[in-house]
């Protein structure tokens, strides 16, 4: 009954727009943008350059053309996945730090299923293909859930380690079993009829743009609007009451990571079916799966607002590219501004959770031994 | 108490705070309209009024959590503005929440002067003078504590008596207490009341919200009513009874006695037979507890906190595994079944920590409503959650049961801690139970929801459900049980029909005597109960904080 208690989330009546909780759920990641792209254009300056032409260089580099924007879509697609993919983990309580390995799995999964199951029509082989790398990320998914779930293993641990079996594995499959003939590590290319339609030639789209927006109508779907989605947000929000409510807390852990895994994995099989048509391995992360972290902190761990973040980051991306070549700005500039907004966003959600309930009690003279847990809840 | 003579006094003295014209809206909601109070030197004020009244609102805007749209606070006679807790403590005023923030390792002192610590050379805790600052300070307002025992092995009540001296410690000339008796049990009420009188005829100004119309009687000296955010009377304590309170609050006459038929008890619903239940820390809990509850009647479990109450319905939930014995609902076996396994059989449960495990305070009201039959008609349908049918059911919930909201779809944790209590009993009524175990159900409620809410209970049992009733409250299980169970120490020490039993027998017991036939003499009683264990019942629910 702390209705008043300094872990209540005050609602800050008649305080500053920045003050109120649900204002500031979409005000702060608009802030942090408009923040970090005049950082960015500061840095410009002082590099002895024009921020206008910076800019008009990213955004002809991003939208400039059915080319550009082609590109862009395909920038913007993986980050849906994986962006969804830690923000579903997020709904459960969970943080999956292994969208990354997740996604390698993916790949690897699904470029074996394009070139081993050769000869199969592609109204089977394509969505054959597409499953199996999404079962490979559910199931790398799965591994850290059910060590969370039955044994108490912290997941950010586990799903770390993960990544690297998930890399060091890949390596071994490509210059191993899965080998194509040739000097390179690479699989075989895969058949014709596994690959995604490319529906704008001759631009790269493919159908994966078009898979990622429903997966996030799909994911909104699950979430709020079924029992699953109740179930795991339930867990997520408060296990205890989870549970007395005759909700399985460890069934939900593991299903949230499977889900949260399989989404990870589909971003790795539409890079590889819709774009690349085999594994190569680059000898590294491909950082998706991390920029998905910081696309779900932005996207405030709402699918729309995952969408809108993607889009954000895949844009700056593509865009960065083209400003190097046509301005001759550095791209890293980009990357300034891409740190920046994620730095201010996680802030703020540092400051909410354990700042302000803290700064309360502490003017209260009371212990913040506690007072932290009322503002626990995020992005609802 | 001479009450009267302070209140008389202090009226000669201007107010130390006056709140004027104070409104506070929330979306939907007027919580505070135009409400004017003031303070006297002195003088305990009760705020009084039903749920979602406004209390806990107007008093985090004095304490700096809220700021008002409109109004005007004085503070010794000057405007002032509070724009948090820092402001009003540097003001002099000072609020002990209803859940204690202690840090429970830590020792009584440190907890006191944590935020302020006293510090000597090379900046280091002067734990010497902190504990020379405690003890002077106890002595002081008669408060007394022992500042090297650690918190997590004190009690309750102490628990709260170190909440005030950390007020107190910071200076505090007026002391905020919201709802402070909830989680008291008799014996500490009356000893806060004795804190709270000594503190006022040393000049403190205290400020106390409750809902037990006694406790205002006996306690304070001015009574100011809150009805729907509006102040409709301020009385003096002297001049008014508890039917013209409870009239004034609810804006209706409140039955404040229960009559019910005698209990036609059927068939038994629970058994229970010889369990043993281990606590959070291993420690054995329930030693060796056996009972039936039958069809048709409501069985009350009468003990001091940390008896054994939280594990035994835990473990008759499915909560918590019982270490040995045997658990049946209507003849079939419920012992260590997962939770949803025990509710499919009918069993319905108010728990005693409502933001914990009752509610999910982030979700909406509606949400709430169905946390245990989401996955089932008409609110499901394969996998798919009809929220048109959730929404609705709400609606009706919400009405019936007279949750004071704007709207279904509002987070719980945005209603008043009385209304959060009604959505959870509102649920579990609802599901019309075969057996029903309710803990604590009307804490925190106000006079008219608690007779609404015991109403439904007789109904229940009239219908022939089976109820268990966990109430730390005597009165409410006097009331209300048909039997009497004693739990003390994990073991049933006492077992009677309710209209053999007096206070006094159920009190000896409680606090650990036998049962025997002579000891219903008053006076003996109080020489007992004074007696008990000091030690134990902090420990055993460190989840309030
Ligand atoms: N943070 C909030 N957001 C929205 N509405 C709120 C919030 N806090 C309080 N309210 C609303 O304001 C009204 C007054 O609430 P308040 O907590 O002051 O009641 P109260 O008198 O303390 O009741 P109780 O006896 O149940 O504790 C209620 O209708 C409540 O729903
Ligand atoms: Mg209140």
């Amino acid at each position: 009954m702390p209705e008043s208690g300094p872990g209540a989330r005050a609602p800050w009546a008649r305080r500053t727009l920045l003050q109120r909780e649900e204002a500031r759920e979409l005000l702060i990641p608009v802030l942090a943008v408009v923040l970090a792209l005049l950082l960015g254009a500061v840095l410009v300056l002082i590099g002895g350059k024009s921020p206008v032409a910076a800019y008009s260089a990213l955004l002809r580099g991003a939208f400039g053309g059915t080319g550009n924007m082609a590109e862009t879509l395909i920038n913007i697609t993986p980050l849906i996945f994986t962006g969804l993919s830690v923000a579903f983990s997020f709904r459960c309580g969970l943080f999956n730090i292994g969208a990354e390995g997740q996604l390698i799995m993916g790949q690897v999964v699904s470029a074996w299923a394009g070139f081993a199951l050769a000869g199969l029509p592609a109204v089977v082989h394509m969505p054959l293909a597409l499953l199996a790398g999404v079962a490979a990320g559910a199931i790398w998914g799965a591994v850290p859930g059910y060590l969370k779930a039955r044994l108490g293993v912290h997941e950010v641990i586990n799903t770390i380690m993960m990544n690297y079996i998930a890399l060091y594995l890949s390596h071994y499959l490509v210059i191993g079993p899965l080998k194509a003939p040739g000097p390179l590590p690479v699989t075989p290319t895969i058949a014709p009829a596994a690959r995604l339609w490319r529906f704008l030639p001759p631009t790269r789209l493919h159908l994966g743009v078009i898979l990622a927006v429903a997966a996030v109508w799909l994911v909104y779907c699950l979430l709020f609007r079924t029992t699953i989605g109740y179930e795991i947000r339930a867990v997520g929000q408060s296990q205890e009451a989870a549970r007395y409510g005759g909700i399985s807390v460890r069934r939900n852990i593991v299903l949230a990571m499977v889900i949260s895994g399989g989404l990870a994995g589909a971003a790795g099989a539409v890079q590889v079916l819709g774009l690349q048509y085999k594994f190569l391995d680059i000898f590294s992360f491909t950082g998706y799966g991390f920029d998905g972290i910081a696309v779900a902190l932005l996207g405030r761990n709402h699918p729309l607002g995952v969408l809108v973040a993607a889009c954000l980051f895949g844009t700056l991306a593509r865009g960065a590219i083209l400003m190097q070549s046509i301005a001759r700005i550095p791209k890293e500039i980009i990357g300034i501004v891409q740190a920046t907004i994620v730095l201010v966003v996680a802030a703020d959600e540092i400051i909410r959770r354990f700042i302000m309930p803290r700064r309360k009690a502490a003017a209260a003279g009371q212990a913040s031994a506690t007072g932290a847990e009322g503002g626990a809840d995020h992005g609802a | 108490m001479e009450k009267g003579v302070c209140a008389l006094i202090a009226h000669d003295r201007p107010p130390v705070v006056e709140m004027r014209g104070i409104t506070v809206t929330f979306p939907g909601v007027v919580a505070n309209d135009n409400v004017s109070i003031e303070v006297y030197p002195g003088e305990i004020l009760a705020l009084l009024g039903e749920n979602g009244a406004g209390k806990t609102t107007l008093m985090n805007v004095l304490y700096g959590l809220y700021r008002p749209d409109q109004g005007e606070i004085r503070v010794g006679g000057k405007p002032v503005t509070i724009s948090d807790p820092k402001d009003a403590i540097k003001l002099g005023i000072g609020m002990v929440h209803q859940h204690f923030m202690l840090i429970p390792p830590f020792s009584v002192a440190e907890n006191i002067v944590l935020g302020t610590e006293p510090v000597g050379a090379g900046g280091v805790l002067d734990l010497g003078r902190a504990f020379r600052d405690v003890t002077d300070l106890s002595a002081k307002y008669g408060l007394t504590v022992d500042p090297a025992a650690r918190v997590e092995n004190i009690s309750v009540g102490m628990q709260q008596r170190v909440e005030i001296l950390k007020v107190l410690y910071r200076g505090a000339e007026v002391l905020i207490l919201d709802e402070p008796t909830a989680v008291l049990t008799p014996q500490e009420v009356d000893e806060l009341a004795a804190i709270m009188r000594n503190l006022a005829s040393q000049g403190e100004s205290i400020i106390f919200i409750t809902h037990k119309l006694k406790e205002v009687m006996a306690i304070s000296d001015r009574v100011a009513v809150l009805r729907r955010g509006k102040v409709v009377g301020t009385v003096p304590t002297r001049e008014t009874t508890p039917e013209d309170l409870a009239r004034m609050m609810v804006g209706r006459d409140v039955v404040l006695s229960i009559d019910k038929g005698p209990a036609r008890a059927g068939d038994v619903v629970l058994r229970v037979e010889d369990i043993q239940v281990k606590s959070a820390r291993g420690l054995p809990a329930v030693r060796g507890v056996s009972f039936e509850v039958r069809a048709g009647e409501i069985v009350g479990v009468a003990g001091i906190e940390g008896n054994g109450q939280s594990e035994l319905v835990e473990a008759l939930t499915g909560l918590r595994k019982v270490a040995s014995g045997r658990i049946t609902v209507v003849g079939r076996e419920i012992t260590n079944r997962p939770p949803r396994e025990v509710i499919g059989k009918g069993v319905g449960h108010i728990p005693e920590d409502r933001q914990r495990r009752g509610l999910i305070l982030s979700f909406s009201i509606a949400e709430n409503l169905i946390l245990e039959r989401y996955h089932q008609p008409p609110f499901a349908r394969g996998i798919n959650l009809d929220f048109r049918e959730v929404r609705a059911y709400a609606r009706k919930v919400i009405s019936e049961f007279d949750v004071r909201t704007p709207g279904e779809n509002l987070r719980v944790g945005s209603l008043s801690g009385g209304n959060q209590q009604k959505v959870v009993v509102a649920r579990e009524l609802s599901l019309e139970p075969r057996l029903l175990i309710a803990s604590q159900p009307t804490r925190g409620l106000d006079v008219g929801a608690i007779e609404f809410v015991h109403r439904r209970l007789v109904a229940q049992r009239d219908r022939g459900k089976a109820i268990l009733l966990v109430s730390l409250e005597l009165d409410e299980i006097m009331s209300l049980a048909d039997r009497i169970l004693v739990l003390y120490e994990g073991r049933i020490v006492g077992s009677m029909k309710a209209e053999e039993a007096t206070e006094a027998e159920i009190g000896f017991l409680m606090a650990g005597g036998r049962q025997r036939q002579d000891t219903r003499a008053g006076g003996e009683r109080d020489a007992r109960v004074g007696s008990r264990r000091e030690g134990a019942m902090g420990a055993a629910h460190p989840a309030t904080t």
